[in-house]
């Protein structure tokens, strides 16, 4: 039969067979296993069926717990059932786990192996979340591949049935997840074939019913739980032969055969490494390559981990093996060894004391040594230079055992060595890597090229795409390989033919030629022509393409662009160049299969699309210029250090080799081993992604400081500073008189921070003061900022210099006076015109030299807590927020944790300090415990005590006066502010977030809502509005959003806001000064705009004032404070609705989207979105209607 | 029993109102309404070429916007359905009302490119329209483009469609020529059957606090109905097509006035949108009573009565007028 030959990533090759085999999907997202959901969630939405004929139930849940919990009650109820996940998700899942095992389900969960949350979070691929389940009775299939993804799939959904054991099947997150591979795509009938009906009978004849009653899930003790616990064991017995069977049928039906243990390599192998998932493709090529010359080497890739067969496992060895390594991609710290290498010496050590190994010769062998090592943890490369080095190691009289490879260990110096230069690439495979923007649409354009490459020529194709942390100007690196034969290559490019450099700005922050193989071609996308290009290259670029003999090729992406209507998107133009310079296919039959792929990833979204990507491809190759490369390299432009020399040691040597793409090289030594780092680090890492930034016009300014406000990076700010200043200004300082009562002698500067700046402009569209006699200058205006860049630089370091306004001296309670407050949250990677950074910027404005926070895994922990850098900064006096994040679902609690003790040491502090006075003097005792910190100048007070207090312990041989000086500065107030996205508030961790406002403990939680998943990419969480789309809400949600807000003003004690910056800054002012000051908890929901809403994030501002205008997001002050006033509460800071709900709505593709797909449901859905708002609007109304106590008035809303 | 029919377009109406291009053929239910309460013919809402441009590049640049960018969130939207970006949803809703009513439907369309206006013309004849008005809603801005150019440009769109479609053709203009007729007379040389006096134009307004222009809509009012009474009264017998009257058609009285002027229609959409589509019978029997009282027995009895041509002082129309009224002051 022939099949098609498709070229997808891991996660579709598996959601492809998940989908058609099952009734029941329970999901969530989790990096890097969402888009399997995602998947399942646009075929169901699009009525595809699974092969009994029905379209399979996908239902989003609120955790990886809800979707275990949901995924065991379908199973026990006969629903043939599946879910995706990895990492945290998979630990949720755990306790789930052991249920459906031990009550012997066939179900299937498939996961996208991912690191674990230990010294740091990390989305990238390893086999520490699957470890940690071996122990809950899920049989474990791993998949080394794309291929391999789909057709273990299969073979799990068939073998579960039959075992009625539960199967986990696992590939690597990201390196086979993310991987597009050309695959061989199993047909329906195939699955068909694969999957005995009557089984499926069987599992919902056993399914709980009222028709036929039975009991599961008893409570047993312990006369019976022991035997009833080891009735499962035939099942597992028997599991082995069972999935080698379906494996059998598999190969019969299909042509592929797999093992549960597979061994490659040379026949009389002495060296034998034990390995599996992508790692195992590696390691086999290699020794393939090493057999071929006649090394004695081999690899046994493990598919089926649990139920580990000792007997397949023994079988699969070669029996002249002398030296074993296993290698984990994981750490187990303090055990005796990682999982595979401890369950490999025990297979040995029985089989060899069981005689049951089958070659009697090796059984008569001396005991072959085992040695284990960890590789590869989150997605560290994996070479084939690696597994020589292995390999080599092996040759040695004593091999290091408990190795790692890939990284250098100067601490426990248990790295092993290996020459990086060893590669075993088939020749006839062209190798491709191409350096480009997030912006820019490289990976989509490559992404096309592998699909084009795969499936219209012979040639087999793989594409794999590197980003970095930012989600603002962020660097993407593509690697494509393609060849006649298959590629089994899951490790990133070291030697390409055809290097690419989309953004000319590249080559002074990275050696892009690196990757260039002697020969290649380099191709760049140029501002400057052929003939003057070279000039501009800096020196190193020069010397490598010289070196290498590279055959350069330049082309000037962005004029064609603009000439097409493209804009910035220079995508299918670069992509044109490869395809005529590679000469893959033959140029026209190239150019027309670029044609057809855009119309195929275009087409839906308007013919106009399709026409200007057309117009780009037609112009692109008249403008595409080889270069006369000249002998010597002559340029003075050198590549620019990673961060300045300023840079304190840790940074320059440590974050700075990270920013500039070689963190791979650091050695163990360099890193905290506790996963601590600084603070205010981002102001080292230049990364000027912007072409344009705010200029001030001082004479129309206002001094009104919403800019500096609504800024979401810190790039724009304020300060007064005595006129002595002005003196030894740099050249072009701009001032004027400063507009304040306080400050009336004193001078203002705007300034901008040129190389921090994103370019977003919502700094421009707030500003309010315009030319009388020009209404379209503002008082700040956007300029190219390349001519100015050096100039700005100068005046931003001068500004940073001057000092900083005493807080004391002015009220905080005006936008305009918070404006002249330090930022301590300051350049992070979030999105141009985030909309959640400028209320964690104001946080850190008014409280951030005394506050702890605590941060739910989001956008906010990547955007707040990825290094390389990290925004949140420190003062002059070296305070500032202190930042942890601990996970997602728990933050609410962790937060908690953490006022728990600041109450605990207060308290035990207030308990010491007059047990001292003697030392510290009665009025010191007293001024400390009776202080009013309410206020800026107390709190300054109150610090002045405790440093004298802390003087005066200082060195009293007193045990009580040493406990004391360890807590002392607890006597400062200090805030906690516990804060996260809509995921982790609405859904996630809804239960602690509850349970904590419930406590009544002081903890302060700001809910950055920007109603969907903003970081795993838009999926709905119970905060999306009704109608509007998102993912696993593909068709609109039909179910309106939650009212957290409400839940929480029912407890009567909490002080809530709901806030829209754009709508109210004053009232969000407001909010943040009254949550910090309510001794009690305190939630505020924040309206954020978010780049999932889909619109042009300047607009940012302009749309939360609609959301408040329709009523969609009426703001409010709930205070219970003054409820022992005698007040009502409830404050509506906001008008009745004044516009309609489309008139906001419709402004944003997530809404628009629905209309242009499903105009029926989406007024459908726009009706009962607007009896939302109305029905809300109308008991808010009444609620700040209702008459207290001692209310004058009834106080309608304002 | 008066004769209260006419024709427009080689169309036999029932009577001589005619909804015009409005937000009211949006609604299927509103259009059988409109049939049910006594309207002769519709003319659906305009299809906007740029418009559509722009809902296109809008969405693809929604959807491609920070993709690719950062590991975990490779894009923000789903982007699974088909999309009626293109004039699908325009053509299906002719369509349904084509099938759902038996009196004429007019298409109506504004193009910005020669290929727009060509392929979306045939696209609204395809879909089964009576007719099709070109909207001509052309502000030229540019400092070098020439009254011959514009005119020029939009004599070839006319006679090009008029190549490509068969239906009757009609063009909508604004009243901005300086020499009108001889306009009027080169596209209906061109290939137009009617003209529609006047499309009016949505003056953008200044908000003086936010120092913004906004834009503005305001709906027509009955004075407006002089205008294009007054040029319709001038062209009509001296260039060879049927006339439409909008803006300002607002009673029974307008619509007379209209007739006598030479239109065989009136177009109405203001009046209907404030006051509702139940004043399309009580404008009907205000027509029929004045008939019955001024003993007329048809419209073509009064069609162009009042024309330029066959008035007792055609200066009425020209500067005289103008001099009259002021000084009536």
């Amino acid at each position: 039969m022939k099949r098609p030959l498709v070229t997808i990533e891991g996660n579709e090759a598996t959601a492809y067979v998940a989908h058609k085999l099952s009734e029941v999907i329970a999901i969530y997202p989790i990096t890097p296993s969402s888009a399997m959901g995602e998947y399942a969630d646009e075929w169901s939405a699009g009525k595809q069926e699974n092969i009994w004929g029905t379209v399979p139930l996908v239902i989003e849940m609120q955790a990886e717990g809800g979707a275990a919990g949901a995924v065991h009650g379908a199973l026990q109820t006969g629903s043939l059932t599946t879910t995706f996940t990895a990492s945290q998700g998979l630990l949720l899942m755990i306790p789930n786990m052991y249920k459906i095992a031990g009550e012997l389900t066939p179900a299937v969960f498939h996961v996208s192996a991912r690191s674990l949350a230990a010294q740091a979070l990390s989305i990238f691929g390893d086999h520490s979340d699957v470890m940690a389940t071996r122990a809950t009775g899920f049989a474990m299939l791993a998949s080394s591949s794309v291929q391999e993804a789909q057709d273990m799939a299969l073979i799990a959904h068939a073998a579960t049935l039959e075992a009625r054991v539960p199967f986990l099947h696992f590939f690597d997150g990201f390196r086979t997840s993310h991987e597009v591979n050309k695959i061989e795509q199993l047909t329906r009938q195939d699955l068909r074939a694969m999957i005995d009906d009557s089984l499926v009978h069987a599992h919902r004849s056993r399914g709980l019913s009222p028709d036929h009653p039975v009991l599961r899930g008893t409570a047993q003790n312990p006369d019976v739980y022991f035997q009833a616990r080891e009735t499962v064991n035939p099942y597992y017995q028997d599991c082995p032969n069972i999935v080698q069977k379906y494996m059998d049928k598999f190969a019969d039906l299909v042509g592929r055969q797999y093992k549960l243990f597979e061994y490659t390599g040379a026949p009389d192998a002495e060296r034998v490494i034990i390995i599996m998932g992508s790692g195992a493709e590696t390691a086999s090529e290699t020794a393939l390559h090493l057999a071929d010359r006649r090394e004695k080497v081999g690899v046994v890739n493990v598919h089926l981990y649990r139920p580990f067969s000792v007997k397949h496992f023994l079988a699969a060895l070669p029996p002249s093996v002398k030296v074993i390594a296993v290698l984990d991609r994981t750490k187990e710290p303090g055990s005796a060894g990682e999982p595979l290498y401890q369950d490999v010496v025990t297979s040995i050590n029985e089989g060899l004391a069981e005689g049951s190994v089958p070659y009697a010769q090796f059984a008569n062998r001396p005991y072959p040594r085992v040695i284990g090592g960890r590789y590869g943890l989150s997605s560290k490369e994996f070479t084939p230079a690696m597994v020589k080095g292995i390999f080599d190691e092996m040759l040695k009289a004593e091999p290091k055992n408990h190795f790692t490879i890939g990284i250098v260990d100067d601490v426990t110096h248990t790295s092993l060595e290996y020459d990086p230069d060893f590669f075993i690439e088939m020749p006839e495979t062209v190798r491709c890597v191409f350096w480009g923007l997030g912006a820019d649409g490289t990976v989509g354009a490559n992404k096309n090229s592998i699909k084009i490459i795969g499936e219209e020529t012979d040639n087999h194709a793989q594409g794999y795409f590197v980003y970095d942390s930012k989600k603002s100007g962020s660097v993407t690196i593509s690697h494509l390989r393609f060849g006649p034969k298959p590629i089994r290559a899951p490790y990133v490019i070291g030697q390409a033919n055809f290097v690419a450099c989309h953004q000319f700005s590249f080559l002074e922050r990275f050696d892009v030629t690196k990757y260039a193989a002697p020969g290649a071609v380099f191709l760049l996308n140029s501002i400057y022509g052929p003939d003057e290009v070279w000039d501009y290259l800096p020196y190193q670029t020069q010397n490598s393409i010289i070196e290498k003999d590279l055959r350069f090729y330049v082309i000037d992406a962005y004029d064609v662009a603009r000439q097409t209507g493209m804009g910035g998107r220079i995508n299918t133009i670069m992509q044109t160049c490869f395809f005529a310079i590679s000469g893959v296919l033959p140029r026209d039959q190239a150019i027309a299969s670029i044609k057809d792929a855009i119309k195929k990833t275009y087409g839906k979204r308007g013919e106009a699309v399709v026409k200007r990507n057309f117009e780009a491809v037609d112009q692109t190759l008249e403008n595409l210029y080889e270069v006369n490369v000249p002998q010597e390299a002559s340029s003075q432009i050198s590549r620019r250090p990673p961060v300045p020399s300023e840079a304190p040691e840790f940074v320059q040597n440590v974050l700075g080799t990270m920013i500039s793409g070689e963190g791979d090289n650091l050695p163990v030594s360099v890193f905290p081993a506790d996963g601590t780092f600084p603070t205010a680090t981002t102001q080292w890492e230049k990364r000027n992604i912007t072409l344009e930034i705010p200029v001030w016009e001082p004479d129309l300014c206002i001094q009104c400081g919403k800019c500096c406000f609504v800024c979401p990076h810190a790039v724009i700010r304020e300060k007064v500073y005595e006129p002595a200043y002005i003196e030894g200004a740099p050249e072009n300082w701009q001032a004027e008189d400063a507009r304040w009562r306080e400050f009336s002698d004193m001078k203002y500067t705007l300034a901008v921070a040129p190389e921090d700046c994103t370019g977003c402009g919502l700094c421009i569209e707030v500003c309010p003061a315009k030319d009388k006699s020009q209404v379209g200058r503002k008082a700040i205006n956007m300029a190219p900022q390349p001519p100015i860049r050096e100039q700005e630089k100068v005046k931003w370091d001068y500004f940073l210099n001057l000092p900083e306004v005493d807080r004391t001296q002015f009220s905080l309670r005006t936008v305009k006076n918070s404006q002249l407050l330090q930022p301590l949250f300051e350049f992070s990677g979030a999105c141009a015109g985030c909309g959640e950074t400028p209320y964690l910027k104001l946080l850190s404005q008014l409280f951030g030299d005394r506050i702890v926070i605590a941060n739910a895994t989001g956008c906010s922990s990547i955007y707040g807590g990825n290094l390389p850098t990290t925004p949140w900064a420190k003062n002059l006096a070296g305070r500032g927020p202190a930042w942890s994040n601990s996970l997602f679902e728990d933050n609410a609690e962790f937060g908690l944790g953490m006022r728990l003790t600041l109450d605990k040491q207060s308290e035990h502090a207030r308990e010491l300090l007059p047990q001292l006075s003697g030392i510290v003097g009665e009025e010191l005792v007293n001024a400390i415990l009776a202080a009013d910190q309410s206020t800026e100048a107390g709190i300054l007070e109150q610090r002045k005590r405790v440093a004298l207090l802390k003087e005066r312990l200082n060195g009293v041989d007193n045990p009580l006066a040493q406990n004391l000086l360890s807590i002392a500065d607890v006597f400062t107030r200090k805030s906690v502010w516990i804060v996260g996205g809509d995921g982790w508030a609405y859904d996630i961790g809804y239960g602690g977030l509850d349970h904590v406002l419930a406590s009544g403990r002081n903890v302060n939680i700001l809910v950055l809502d920007t109603e969907v998943y903003s970081n795993t990419g838009g999926q709905a969480s119970k905060s999306t509005p009704r109608a509007a789309v998102a993912k696993f809400a593909a068709q609109g949600k039909g179910m309106p959003k939650k009212d957290l807000g409400m839940i929480a003003m029912a407890y009567g004690y909490i002080y809530v806001a709901k806030i829209a910056m754009g709508a109210s800054d004053q009232q969000t002012l407001n909010a943040f000064l009254e949550a910090d000051a309510y001794d009690g908890p305190s939630l505020i929901i924040a309206y954020s705009h978010c780049i999932a809403h889909g619109y042009d994030l300047r607009k940012g501002l302009d749309q939360q004032k609609l959301a408040v205008q329709s009523g969609a997001w009426p703001i409010y002050r709930f205070n219970p404070s003054l409820i022992d006033e005698g007040k009502n509460p409830l404050l509506i800071d906001s008008k009745p609705p004044t516009i309609s709900l489309e008139q906001y709505a419709y402004n944003e593709s997530r809404y628009r989207m629905l209309l242009q797909s499903d105009e029926q449901r989406a007024e459908a859905l726009m009706k009962k979105a607007k009896q939302d708002v109305e029905g809300r609007w109308a008991l808010y109304r009444q609620m700040a209607a209702m008459h207290y106590d001692g209310d004058e008035n009834e106080h309608p809303p304002s | 029993m008066v004769d209260i029919s006419t024709t427009y377009l080689g169309m036999h109406l029932k009577n001589p109102l005619v909804a015009s291009a409005s937000p009211l053929s949006k609604n299927l239910d509103t259009v059988v309404d409109l049939e049910k309460v006594g309207i002769s013919a519709v003319v659906m809402y305009s299809l906007f070429e740029e418009q559509i441009i722009q809902e296109s590049l809008k969405l693809d640049s929604d959807l491609s916007r920070g993709t690719y960018s950062y590991a975990e969130a490779l894009d923000y939207l789903p982007d699974y359905g088909m999309y009626s970006i293109g004039p699908e949803s325009y053509i299906d809703q002719l369509r349904k009302i084509k099938r759902t009513l038996s009196i004429p439907v007019i298409g109506s369309l504004n193009g910005i490119s020669t290929g727009g206006w060509i392929d979306y013309a045939q696209k609204i004849e395809q879909a089964g329209a009576d007719a099709l008005e070109l909207n001509l809603y052309d502000l030229a801005t540019d400092v070098n483009l020439t009254s011959n150019q514009l005119e020029e440009r939009h004599i070839n769109l006319v006679r090009d469609i008029r190549q490509k479609v068969n239906i009757p053709l009609a063009v909508k203009l604004s009243p901005f020529y300086t020499a009108l007729p001889q306009f009027a007379s080169r596209l209906v040389e061109a290939g137009a059957n009617g003209l529609v006096l006047f499309n009016r134009f949505y003056q953008p307004d200044f908000d003086l606090e936010e120092l913004e222009v906004v834009p503005n809509l305001v709906l027509s009012d009955s004075n407006e109905l002089r205008l294009p009474l007054r040029w319709i009264a001038i062209l009509y017998g001296r260039v060879q097509a049927d006339f439409a009257l909008t803006s300002g058609v607002h009673s029974g009285n307008g619509t007379l006035k209209a007739m006598m002027a030479g239109a065989s229609v009136a177009m109405l959409a203001s009046e209907l949108l404030k006051n509702g589509i139940g004043r399309i019978p009580e404008i009907l029997a205000e027509i029929e009573t004045w008939m019955v009282e001024h003993e007329y027995e048809s419209i073509d009895q009064m069609k162009g009565s009042m024309s330029q041509k066959s008035v007792a002082d055609p200066a009425a129309f020209e500067r005289a007028n103008y001099m009259k009224v002021l000084s009536s002051y």
